[in-house]
């Protein structure tokens, strides 16, 4: 009986023309394109200067400035006034003022100051920006100082502080936008599609034709959830592969435990994807009510901004998430070479998740529902 | 919004009982409590001595269902979705070949074809096919003739005697009175309550009034004469003639006449006829208004 049902589902599935395609381009193109799209690091902010000093150290600043790669030069000029309506009319992201008879001050008093003023609408880069060209100049003075013997335009600290970042060493954003990416994926088609799958037989009538013939609800959702399992492997194997391929990223861990949780976090989504499809009286809310959800999933499941950060009762919430767990699954494997036994503590929400959902899906499916 | 309320009536085995309404009557809602699909507020039913929720297993073993609206699977061919609700219903198209013989042989030269690509009369073939493949004790039609032009509705009709005369019971509902004829009893069906329930025959035999069909030039100025005209109870318009109903003895056909001529009325045709289904219908609906 479930062999009949699973090779109907499978057939409608093959000759819909559009959802094969859609299962193996969609996390091709996501896993190519987005990681080059989404990329929060800060490069080419465009930086307005005013050289009031025009001197050999402030030439020398402002080609160590360019050789970062970070910062291109929007313009030079003559004034505070001028090169602030060079931000406000969106030329110039920073400006970085060298005032007159610094390099003097430099020389003599062993000190000099600079201005750098930055645009914070967009507060990231505003910050980040600053934060960069403050590094190159300090980095500079360090050089002053080791060429000149004394002086210098900075307080050198005592305490020199090396940060070494674990795992992503280049804190490169495309680490860590993948493993969310490959997550996305899996929520977005198997997901979506198992909550579309019995709505559109309630659309088309054809429900109700299953409904008096005596197959069981628990038969019945089965043959709704296993295909979308299958398609699960497939989507992740397709997302895993692109970001080898272009990107060079492959679990650093062992692939068969980032399988088994797979397993398990596909077979949950989908069957929350269900619970959804049995609510729903049209395609319409199952389509909306599985964006407000996936949308909502996604920011308090920590894929983009850190799960720590958010008050404590949301953290309860997101701890509801099966997305919460699959997501530090992946960055595991991905970055740090988890093995299963250091993953086990993520797995048995995610088994208990799938269960509530499943559960919940075979219970909601009311044959005799109006 | 409640859509049935007192509906109470019995099913002989092996006959077609016809629950004959305008749209709105509660007809499909009938049929969904019966086919076990949804809960009757108050109640029972039984079938074949199941009760509809206790035993709702077994009657949907032993029921099938023709929804108004064509629900096969549209992207699976012809033979596949036969195959389909023959395995879901544990039996296969050879077991039961010999009873939907007559029906899926017509549709057979097509079977690799997809069900959604059929035409209209063919796709109630097959789906006819499918409520019977797996030989239920009580076949429910639910509009079986709407929609489908007047040759297939007659081979249909056709096909639900054959059906009869194998031994199937045939619950069928359509909102056309004359299809009520070629029922064995009816049940007239009007805002969620029964009222009348007979052989179509008994039901005309039972009317109380005489009918006459009147016919003139210009139909709609000869409405309103009748309407006026004291002693006519009722009129209603028929095709090519107006049905009225006399509840005056003193009435005939030749006084009716003269005193249409004087209202200068052109080319009059008066008769009595036998009435017809939908004038008992009609009959039945202006007594409960009343």
């Amino acid at each position: 009986m479930l062999r009949y049902l699973l090779e109907k589902e499978f057939k409608q599935f093959f000759r819909n023309r559009f959802l094969p395609r859609l299962v193996i381009a969609l996390p091709l193109i996501a896993l190519a394109v987005f990681p080059l799209v989404a990329d929060m690091d800060v490069k080419n902010l465009s930086l307005s200067v005013i050289d009031s000093d025009h001197s050999r150290t402030s030439q020398q600043m402002q080609e160590k400035i360019a050789s970062s790669g970070y910062f291109k030069e929007s313009g030079n000029f003559a004034d505070y006034k001028s090169a602030l309506q060079s931000i406000e009319k969106g030329d110039a992201d920073l400006l970085l003022e060298i005032p007159q008879q610094f390099e003097q001050s430099l020389n003599r008093e062993n000190s000099g100051s600079l201005m750098i003023a930055a645009n914070a609408v967009n507060g990231m880069q505003g910050g980040l920006g600053s934060a960069y060209l403050s590094a190159i100049i300090a980095d500079y003075n360090r050089e002053l100082i080791a060429n000149t013997q004394g002086s210098a335009f900075l307080p050198v600290t005592a305490v020199e502080v090396r940060p070494l970042f674990r795992f992503n060493p280049n804190l490169s954003y495309r680490v860590f936008m993948i493993p969310a990416l490959i997550a996305m994926m899996l929520v977005m088609i198997c997901g979506f599609l198992p909550a579309l799958n019995i709505v559109s037989e309630k659309e088309n009538g054809t429900i109700e034709q299953v409904n008096v013939t005596p197959v069981s609800k628990f038969t019945f959702i089965l043959s709704k959830l296993i295909p979308y399992w299958v398609i699960g492997f497939v989507v992740a194997t397709l997302c895993i592969f692109t970001a080898f391929v272009f990107y060079g990223m492959f679990p650093t861990g062992s692939v068969l435990p980032l399988y088994i949780f797979i397993a398990v976090f596909v077979l949950g989504f989908s069957g929350f994807g269900l619970v959804v499809s049995n609510y729903a009286k049209n395609i319409q809310q199952a389509i909306f009510v599985m964006f407000f959800f996936v949308i909502t999933l996604i920011f308090i499941s920590g894929l983009y901004t850190p799960f720590k950060n958010m008050p404590a009762w949301m953290q309860m919430l997101g701890n509801a998430s099966p997305l919460k767990y699959f997501i530090q699954v992946l960055r595991m494997t991905y970055l740090k070479s988890a093995t299963f036994a250091e993953m086990q503590h993520l797995f048995y929400p995610l088994c208990a998740l799938a269960v509530f959902f499943n559960s919940w899906a075979v219970l909601s499916y009311w044959k005799k529902s109006a | 919004m409640q859509a049935l309320s007192d509906v109470s009536f019995e099913v002989e085995k092996g006959e077609i009982f016809g629950l004959i309404g305008p749209d709105g009557a509660g007809k499909t809602t009938l049929f969904r409590i019966l086919t076990t699909l949804i809960l009757a507020d108050s109640g029972t039913a039984t079938l074949n001595g199941w009760d509809m929720v206790r035993d709702y297993r077994k009657i949907r073993d032993n029921v099938g269902y023709m929804p108004g609206r064509f629900s096969l699977y549209q992207n699976m061919t012809v033979e596949e979705n036969l195959n389909f609700f023959a395995t879901l219903f544990h039996t296969t198209i050879a077991e039961n070949y010999d009873l939907v013989k007559d029906i899926y042989s017509r549709i057979e030269p097509f079977k690799k074809r997809m069900a959604g690509k059929l035409s209209g009369g063919m796709k109630q073939k097959l789906a006819l096919s499918c409520a019977l493949i797996h030989r239920p004790l009580v076949l429910f039609l639910d509009e079986p003739t709407t929609g489908i032009d007047p040759m297939s509705r007659k081979e249909l009709w056709a096909m639900l005697r054959g059906l009869k005369s194998q031994g199937i019971t045939i619950v069928v509902s359509t909102p056309y009175m004359d299809e009520a004829m070629l029922c064995d009893r009816i049940a007239l069906i009007q805002k969620g309550k029964i009222m009348s329930i007979d052989t179509p025959q008994g039901i005309i035999g039972r009317f109380p009034q005489k009918v006459f069909a009147v016919k003139a030039d210009n139909m709609s100025r000869l409405l309103s004469s009748l309407r006026e005209y004291a002693g006519v109870r009722s009129c209603h318009t028929f095709g090519e003639f107006h049905h009225i109903t006399i509840d005056n003895e003193q009435l005939t056909i030749d006084s009716l006449r003269d005193a249409l001529v004087e209202a200068g009325h052109k080319n009059l045709e008066i008769k009595e006829i036998v009435p017809t289904i939908e004038d008992c219908f009609m009959e039945l609906t202006s007594e409960t208004r009343a």
